[in-house]
């Protein structure tokens, strides 16, 4: 009777295509809405978890000054050198320490100027931020410690000044000196705050104090915490070694501050998740109003097919026949929105995701629950007018004009 | 020699004094009366009478489609009036096969189709209610029409099918409510051949509501209706 009541269902569909997809029409749209949404927010969280990722796994940033708000540091004494191997040499849990100083700096080639950001560093960079030199080499302990006038840049940097040509052994001017290229960074793309990673121009520390700062200042220091240990734990060491050196009394507040990556990730995924969960629910929302739709075109079927019922009545189907039956339609209709809005969801996500430039993360589970809520609500709001039809007077329904 | 004729009658359906109110209070109406009437396998009964004279509302009782306010219905010795609905339905599902004035088929659904309605609800498997549908169409002469649907059929055609409907169940008992008062003369005489032939060959015991002498001529029996009432209950002597 089952399977009779389908085939039922699936003929009285056919006779009326065009209503029945204006029918499913809102459940298309819910179901593929919510599908979108979901599938977009995973791969935004995907994409900013990615990229915290390659700024460095357990990368703890110091800082100088304490924050006071977005972009607002309170004025404090620079670190030095000495700070930077005192948290290298104090505390086991550190594997690397990067001590930086950066400046806006133009860099001139030929006729192209370009300004940029050019930080003093040791190679302990490159290994607290992921960064892989793509061609050419990293500083020499020689040229660390002379201070020559050697640089490694970035690919925008590349780009701009130097176009097609490669830039490597080229010299290039950097505010007053001048300076041989010796490394080419790999390309990172945009940061998750936007800006652009590769837009760098690094130099040996002390080329960068003796020649664009001229003060042994050191405003970042970049540590790296061995896998497994805990991050927590090594920020506490940090503070307490640097209070200590700082000599910040007991009461004072800390003039540094130090910033786990993990907590801003876990921040702007907490972010994104919320989002997801939010535009999900509006495009819920819009699946209830789908099936609503159904439930009216469905009250409309049952009036004007009162006369079919009739028939199907006096010829002796069962109450729970015709309820069935108009059920079965309602959840083979509301079923089939389902499946043509998880179709258009996906070409739909697949599309959206390669124009906003974020990972396509396939999503079976959704699918699964938006099929099934399609179903449903074919069910709950397809029984109204089913049991309306179902408890017609046959004589009244044959009546029926 | 007609099947009813050669063995004693039994009674197939029994009215025993069947009143019916439709409303309550001063809007009652009464549409029947006490009507008593027996109706034996085998019988090809006219029913005439007026408009509102009753004839429809006894149709509906005959037809298991309502039940008497009060007296009692006997279908096979089956006491319609304390079944349920459901239990209704099953009975008309099983014995009865219903001709309407106005066809009734379900639009934009084949002939074929059509005739296997009843077949479905009785649980028919597909090949059988096939074959069977095929031979109910045979025997109402649209053998070849299978696939047309009732807008691609005539007036005279949609009524066939729908007695092909109607008798592809082989019921016991088969109500034709104005069968041919949509269609004209040579249609109709067309229509009656057909249920002659149905009740004569086959046993199936005939009730037709009809305005028209010249259609009541091809019944044994014609009763008449008038106000809720049997009027007169006589034996038809020239049948056609």
């Amino acid at each position: 009777m089952l399977i009779n009541t389908f085939f039922l269902a699936l003929r009285e569909i056919r006779r009326n295509v065009l209503r029945s997809f204006l029918t499913i029409l809102g459940i298309v749209i819910g179901v593929s809405a919510v599908i979108v949404m979901v599938t977009i927010g995973g791969g935004a969280t995907a994409q900013v978890t990615e990229q915290i990722a390659s700024l460095g796994s357990n990368l703890l940033m110091i800082r100088v000054g304490q924050h006071m708000g977005p972009g607002q540091t309170s004025a404090a004494p620079s670190f030095d050198l000495d700070d930077a191997q005192a948290l290298f040499r104090e505390i086991p849990a550190i594997t690397a320490v990067a001590p930086s100083s950066s400046q806006k700096v133009t860099a001139v080639y030929g006729n192209a100027n370009w300004s940029t950001a050019v930080t003093g560093i040791d190679n302990g960079f490159f290994t607290v931020r992921n960064w892989t030199v793509q061609a050419g080499r990293q500083f020499l302990d020689t040229e660390l410690r002379s201070g020559k006038a050697v640089c490694v840049i970035g690919a925008t940097v590349a780009k701009e000044l130097f176009g097609q040509q490669n830039p490597l052994d080229s010299k290039m001017r950097l505010g007053n000196f001048s300076c041989q290229i010796i490394g080419l960074l790999e390309a990172k793309g945009q940061s998750t705050f936007g800006s652009d990673q590769d837009d760098l121009v690094l130099v040996p520390l002390r080329t960068f104090q003796r020649r664009i700062s001229g003060n042994q200042d050191i405003s970042l220091i970049q540590v790296s915490v061995a896998e497994g240990r805990s991050t927590d734990k090594a920020k506490s060491d940090i503070e307490y070694l640097l209070r200590e050196r700082r000599h910040i009394s007991g009461s004072e507040n800390d003039n540094f501050q130090v910033r786990d990556l993990k907590e801003i990730t876990k921040m702007l995924t907490g972010t994104t998740q919320i989002l997801t969960t939010l535009l999900g629910a509006v495009a819920a929302v819009s699946l209830l109003v789908g099936g609503i739709g159904i439930m009216n075109i469905m009250l409309v079927s049952v009036t004007e097919r009162t006369r079919e019922i009739g028939i199907r009545l006096a010829i002796g189907a069962l109450e729970r026949e015709v309820l069935l039956q108009f059920l079965v339609e309602a959840v083979v209709l509301s079923s089939f929105g389902g499946l043509i809005g998880i179709l258009l969801a996906v070409s739909a996500s697949i599309g959206l995701t390669k124009m906003l430039n974020i990972p396509f993360i396939f999503n079976p589970g959704i699918m699964v629950i938006a099929f099934l809520f399609s179903a449903a609500v074919g069910v709950i709001f397809g029984f109204f007018p089913a049991r309306k039809a179902a408890r017609l007077d046959p004589i009244d329904a044959l009546r029926h004009e | 020699m007609p099947a009813a004729e050669q063995t004693e009658r039994h009674p197939l359906v029994e009215l025993q004094g069947v009143t019916k109110v439709y409303g309550s209070g001063t809007a009652a109406m009464r549409a029947l009366r006490g009507v008593s009437l027996r109706i034996d396998e085998g019988e090809f009964v006219a029913v005439m009478g007026p408009s509102g004279s009753g004839k429809s509302t006894c149709m509906n009782i005959l037809g298991c489609l309502d039940t008497p306010t009060e007296g009692r219905y006997l279908f096979k010795d089956v006491e319609v009036g304390s079944l349920t609905r459901n239990q209704r339905a099953l009975l008309r599902r099983h014995h009865l096969g219903f001709v309407f004035q106005g066809f009734n088929l379900l639009n934009r659904t084949s002939a074929l189709e059509n005739v296997e309605l009843p077949l479905i609800y009785r649980g028919v498997k597909l090949e059988e209610r096939r074959s069977r549908a095929g031979n109910a169409l045979a025997l109402v002469g649209l053998a070849g029409w299978e696939y047309h649907t009732p807008g691609e059929l005539s007036g005279g055609q949609q009524q066939r099918v729908a007695i092909a409907r109607a008798i592809v169940t082989e019921p016991a008992l088969l109500l034709a409510d104005e069968p041919t008062g949509n269609l004209d003369t040579a249609r109709s005489l067309e229509i009656m051949e057909l249920l002659t032939s149905f009740n004569q060959d086959q046993g199936i015991t005939i009730v037709m509501v009809t305005h028209e002498q010249t259609m009541a001529q091809f019944a044994r029996r014609v009763v008449q209706f008038q106000d809720g009432l049997v009027v007169t209950d006589r034996v038809n002597g020239e049948v056609r």
